[in-house]
């Protein structure tokens, strides 16, 4: 049975810390000003702010925290349903290889010099072209085994890697490749408005249509022939999970590169609080994921004087804390 | 009442893999409330006509009818309303609660994007409660005994309403105590109506109820018919290689005997 203080939390504490948010920053904003300021959005109040101070919290820190709590939901509820699916703890959004291609794509456009609606949408797309690919590598008369899956998956991201390769080594090393590298560490700074709306929609998209099929999940863990048994599509309900997947995941590496270890470990740790049952663990990892990557994004920003790239923290943070999961059960998972 | 329809009618199912031909001109009939107990060695394709059986692989010729239908006409979740299966026994990746577990059995009453409701719950505590599991509930599934796993799975059945379960050796793995509580349960669901179907590697099953056996061997080669008449020791050593005795033994009841197969 799950607790009622966790779920409060889990409700509380990503609204609690995303309005926290808005005020810390090189440039302190004061609390009441925050609010006052975001209320003036809806109501008539005086704007007795400075209009510098109002585009800081609306125009830089809201974006951004939304982008953070976006991504931070949709990778972990995508590692998830992804663990779930694939009936293996140790898997994560990455799989089927949509880092590795939508990374490539990102890579070049910067090489072309592409703007950055340009490089979100060619992104975007090698995302989704790259698990496409994978999809139908992995299909044998019409079925997905997920052992084919997996093992396409590892092909296809080890083609788009490879290309990613050539792409930094044609590049200009003064001027593309750092730009490339830097991208490619993972990075929230420079969302907007317009990349925040671009982003948005496919990941409310998968989160949803994950969400609707999560009690299905349960049914798919048992094995596709037992699920099959009980009158389930299996194949129905795969294509769907990896199409959201895919979608949020290809949006997420879009719009701040590539943010490692999120899918993999929040999953657990939200396994740890409300148990495997995905009715309940997928809108967890919704809140925990959405927590865990604003306050790290925050750390991001604010602990030194420059920024911290994203997926390094992300890693920094993951890493160990995957190595502590793993010496507590013992590689027993859950 | 006149004859009464078989559940399941088998005619001339012939299967092959590749060129290999597993069986071919079965002829068979299996009725409400009999156990169907499947023999035969290692890789004779007893998985695969029980698969047959239940419309998961297709014949290459000739039909199953489930009550009169064509087993191959019918939806996965129409099917799985009629027609329960117990597969291999494997661990699941995560811990599921037993009554998750076993409300998944109302995956084929539940639309495309259904969840289990109140109701559905309900379902799933009642056939735990009446394979006595329902103390078992909360438990993580994982944590089972083969035994209880083999219950568990049982009463999902039930939770499917199925009126015919399917079982892939559901004696192999579990201790001796175990393996007779499985069996009992078999045979008490099959007293109850329900048409129960299972593959075995121990002939000494088939004479416990009633219902036909058959007896596959690789070549191919299928007998069908009651315990006494298939079990002989010609057919017996024809399909394992090995000579065994047969001995036919009254019950302990005195109202049928048994055939007990022994090769010491």
């Amino acid at each position: 049975m799950i607790k009622r203080l966790p779920i409060t939390l889990m409700i509380v504490a990503p609204i609690a810390l995303l309005f926290g948010s808005l005020f810390v920053g090189r440039f302190y904003v004061v609390p009441i000003d925050v609010a006052r300021i975001l209320l003036g959005q809806i109501f008539p109040l005086t704007h007795d702010w400075s209009p510098s101070v109002e585009t800081i919290v609306l125009q830089i820190r809201l974006p951004r925290a939304l982008m953070a709590m976006c991504v931070g939901a949709g990778l972990s509820i995508s590692g998830a349903a992804y663990q779930g699916m694939f009936r293996n703890p140790l898997v994560s959004t990455d799989i089927l290889g949509v880092t590795a291609a939508s990374a490539c794509g990102a890579a070049a456009a910067l090489l072309l010099a592409l703007n950055g609606v340009e490089l979100q949408i060619v992104a975007f797309v090698f995302g989704l072209a790259g698990v496409a690919l994978t999809y139908f590598l992995a299909r044998i008369s019409n079925t997905t085994p997920v052992l084919m899956l997996v093992l396409s998956g590892i092909v296809v991201a080890a083609f788009f890697s490879a290309l990613l390769g050539g792409v930094k080594y044609i590049a200009d090393p003064d001027s593309k490749l750092p730009a490339i590298t830097y991208w490619l560490l993972g990075s929230l700074n420079g969302v907007s408005l317009n990349s925040l709306a671009m982003a948005l929609p496919p990941i409310v998209l998968g989160c949803a249509g994950l969400l609707l099929v999560r009690w299905k999940l349960n049914v798919l863990t048992m094995g596709d022939e037992e699920a099959q048994s009980l009158g389930v599509r299996t194949e129905f309900f795969k294509g769907m999970v990896i199409l959201c997947t895919t979608m949020i995941a290809a949006a997420a590496v879009s719009v701040c590169g590539i943010i490692g270890w999120v899918g993999l470990v929040i999953p657990h740790v939200a396994r740890m609080i409300v148990g495997p049952d995905h009715r309940v663990l997928l809108p967890a990892t919704l809140s925990i994921g959405a927590t865990y990557l604003l306050v790290v994004d925050d750390i991001a920003r604010t602990a030194t004087a420059g920024e911290i790239p994203l997926g390094v923290l992300t890693a920094v943070i993951g890493a160990p804390f995957f190595a502590y999961l793993l010496r507590k059960t013992r590689g027993i998972w859950a | 009442m006149g004859l009464a329809q078989p559940v399941i009618q088998i005619r001339d199912a012939t299967f092959r893999y590749g060129k290999r031909e597993i069986f071919s001109g079965l002829d068979l009939d299996v009725f409400a409330g009999e156990v169907l107990t499947i023999l035969g060695p290692n890789g004779c394709g007893k998985s695969t006509l029980l698969r047959c059986i239940g419309g998961v692989l297709a014949l290459d010729q000739g039909t199953v009818r489930l009550k009169g239908r064509d087993i191959a006409s019918f939806e996965a979740n129409a099917r799985a309303r009629k027609i329960g299966f117990l597969f291999q026994q494997h661990t699941p990746a995560f811990p599921f609660a037993v009554l998750d577990v076993v409300s998944m059995g109302r995956a084929p009453h539940l639309g495309l994007f259904g969840a289990p409701s109140s109701k559905d719950i309900a379902l799933a505590e009642q056939a735990l409660e009446r394979l006595g599991l329902f103390h078992l509930k909360d438990q993580p599934y994982t944590e089972l005994s083969g035994g209880e796993r083999q219950l568990v799975l049982i009463a999902r059945t039930l939770v499917q309403e199925a009126e015919i379960i399917l079982l892939d050796e559901p004696t192999s793995h579990l201790d001796f105590k175990n393996q007779v509580l499985s069996l009992r349960t078999i045979g008490a669901l099959a007293e109850q109506g329900i048409t129960m179907i299972m593959t075995t590697h121990d002939p000494n099953h088939a004479s416990l109820f009633p219902g036909k056996v058959v007896l596959m061997n690789q070549a191919g080669r299928i007998e069908t018919g009651s315990a006494s008449e298939v079990l002989t020791s010609g057919a017996l050593a024809a399909t394992y290689g090995i000579e065994i005795a047969v001995y036919t033994m009254p019950r302990r009841d005195g109202l049928t005997d048994l055939i007990l197969c022994n090769p010491w």
